[in-house]
């Protein structure tokens, strides 16, 4: 069971999550997030004042996975957002202890 | 506690002692004739003096219908500027933590200025006293009836002057609040704005609009300046502008200025307060004429010309030096040409009026881009830039241009002989003059408030969390 978080572009949010759910994931959590890489920021102008803004916006997709998915999950979400230019956003995989269901109790790859 | 009740006591007999719109005792007046009656008529369509006056009684009473309806329309759009046109301009350029501060002082500035307005502001403005300052006698409105006052309009109620002219003294001391916001204690301001309207704005109203004021060259024959100012190119845009400065410079700049960025949180409130802020314009400036006639349909056009050249001209500089023209170029572009045409919009012709809008887009453009960034004081909103630069450009260019052609009040005996010739010098002579007070009253005052509220400034920790938690207890945005 492994926890994918994939910071991506947020116009790149709906044809990512239609993937990943015809390979039968069946949830995840989408948050608006704003940080800066090798794309840097952007400069704004207001009046004489002009002022760097770091950070843009992007999407955080996290998601949970079991095992036998994740390395398809991971290459479907790297195809999908992929546009070849800088600022396309990266893909995290890291190891989870367990997932619990809320509504049932139950533990591990049932739960997620 | 004693000095406000012997206040109240004082208020409530002047308010019960004054009797709107009866005039005192006159003798019986004959019945006017059929040819006096279509005189006054006559004299109603042309905006004039009626043939009855002092002859006859007239048949027409009061204020004229059509001008007094314009006027209240005028009135209303005037306030509309402040509440919410300025304030929304003004809003959406401060940062979010700031907005409702800049909301509060709108308000607070049209609740406090109304009331001195009515206690004894209107009387010492246009009332006659001497050229320096009018008398007490209009002090709660006494005397402020329906009847016209001839010094000021022969059709239009005193008390719809009245009500009129509040809405200048309104918006007045809250264009200042632009250069110093975000950073001065909020009785501070208040304090200080009740100051100032004493000091600078009732004075400064009374040379150059007050029927005997020293300066009001085309309604006064013993004015030692033939200035004209038709809608407050000196008393609204030059008073309030270069005090803002003074003040913005005596107060200093905000926490982090230069260093953190300081974005306006929402363009889009400040172009709606823009549009709202054009509009009213018309209100301002067409309304100046105190009637619904010919001079207030010019005033229309040439502030409609100058607001869009200016509102073009900005943004083509933009566009031009790099590459983007900004909604907040086209915004300050439009408030440029509509603040440089004001004291020129009852006097000159359309054509000057493009003129003067692409002048004015320009040169605020120069001094909120260039001169401000080389003598880094930090002018918050611009008020210094763009009402400033504007309202003195413009007085000096209503001199240049001012023609009979576009007013016939500028063929009065009293002004004709500066007309075209030496009238701008008039202009630089009453313009300089109220600079220098303006700017030496601010700093004087500052001084005084300073030492009153333990400083103008609010703490950096108030500034760091916003001025709205902290000075009003209240946040613009949840969430």
């Amino acid at each position: 069971m492994k926890k994918i978080e994939a910071i991506i572009k947020p116009f790149k949010l709906e044809d990512v999550k239609e993937a990943l759910k015809d390979i039968g994931i069946t949830g995840m959590t989408v948050t608006e997030v704003k940080g800066f890489g090798r794309q840097k920021g952007h400069t704004e102008i207001y009046r004489g004042s002009e002022y760097t803004v770091d950070f843009l916006p992007k999407t955080k997709i996290e998601l949970a996975v079991p095992d036998n998915l994740v390395k398809q999950a991971v290459e479907l979400i790297v195809k999908t957002a992929r546009t070849g230019k800088i600022g396309d956003g990266k893909v995290f995989v890291s190891t989870l202890e367990d997932a619990v269901r809320i509504r049932t109790d139950e533990r591990g790859d049932a739960a997620v | 506690m004693n000095m406000i009740r012997n206040f109240i006591v004082i208020a409530a007999c002047f308010v019960l002692s004054a009797h709107p719109g009866q005039s005192a005792e006159a003798p019986k007046l004959p019945a006017p004739s059929i040819e006096q009656r279509v005189g006054d008529l006559e004299a109603y369509m042309n905006n004039a003096a009626r043939v009855t006056d002092g002859k006859a009684e007239s048949k027409v009473s009061g204020g004229g219908p059509g001008h007094s309806a314009w006027m209240m329309t005028s009135a209303a759009l005037v306030l509309f500027m402040t509440l919410p046109g300025l304030a929304l301009f003004y809003g959406g350029l401060v940062r979010r933590k700031n907005i409702l501060s800049v909301m509060a002082q709108c308000l607070a500035l049209a609740g406090v200025v109304s009331l001195l307005w009515w206690g004894c502001g209107y009387s010492l403005t246009f009332g006659r006293g001497n050229g320096w300052l009018g008398g007490f006698q209009h002090a709660f409105l006494q005397g402020v009836g329906t009847d016209p006052n001839p010094d000021y309009a022969q059709w239009v109620p005193h008390s719809l002057f009245m009500v009129y002219q509040l809405m200048f003294a309104i918006i007045t001391p809250a264009l200042t609040i632009g250069a110093i916001a975000e950073r001065m204690k909020f009785k501070a301001i208040m304090l200080f704005s009740v100051l100032w309207m004493f000091v600078v704005y009732f004075p400064a109203a009374h040379w150059v609009w007050g029927a005997d004021g020293w300066m009001n060259g085309i309604g006064n024959d013993a004015a030692k300046i033939k200035a004209i100012d038709f809608a407050g190119g000196i008393v609204v845009h030059m008073t309030s502008g270069w005090s803002a400065l003074a003040l913005c410079i005596v107060l200093g700049k905000r926490l982090g200025y230069g260093k953190e960025p300081m974005q306006p949180h929402s363009m889009a409130l400040c172009m709606v307060g823009t549009g709202m802020l054009w509009a009213g314009w018309y209100g301002f400036n067409a309304g100046s004429a105190v009637a619904a006639d010919g001079v207030a349909v010019n005033a229309f056009v040439t502030t409609t010309l100058s607001a869009a050249a200016g509102c073009f001209t900005w943004p083509a500089i933009e566009y031009c030096v790099r590459g983007t023209p900004s909604v907040l170029g086209f915004c300050s572009g439009a408030v440029a040409g509509l603040a440089t045409i004001t004291p020129a919009s009852g006097f000159v012709t359309p054509g000057v009026a493009v003129l003067i809008g692409i002048l004015a887009g320009a040169a605020t453009w120069y001094a909120c881009n260039v001169i401000k960034a080389k003598f880094k004081y930090d002018d918050s909103l611009d008020t210094f830039g763009v009402h400033a630069v504007g309202g003195t450009i413009g007085t000096i260019l209503a001199g240049v241009f001012a023609t009979t052609a576009a007013n016939p009040n500028l063929g009065a005996d009293r002004i004709k002989g500066y007309v075209g010739t030496s009238l701008w010098l008039e202009q630089l002579k009453a313009g300089a003059i109220v600079l220098v007070w303006s700017v030496l009253a601010t700093v004087i005052l500052a001084k005084v408030v300073s030492a009153l509220c333990d400083g103008l400034r609010v703490g950096d920790e108030v500034e760091t969390i916003g001025l709205d938690l902290a000075e009003h207890g209240e946040e613009g945005y949840h969430g």
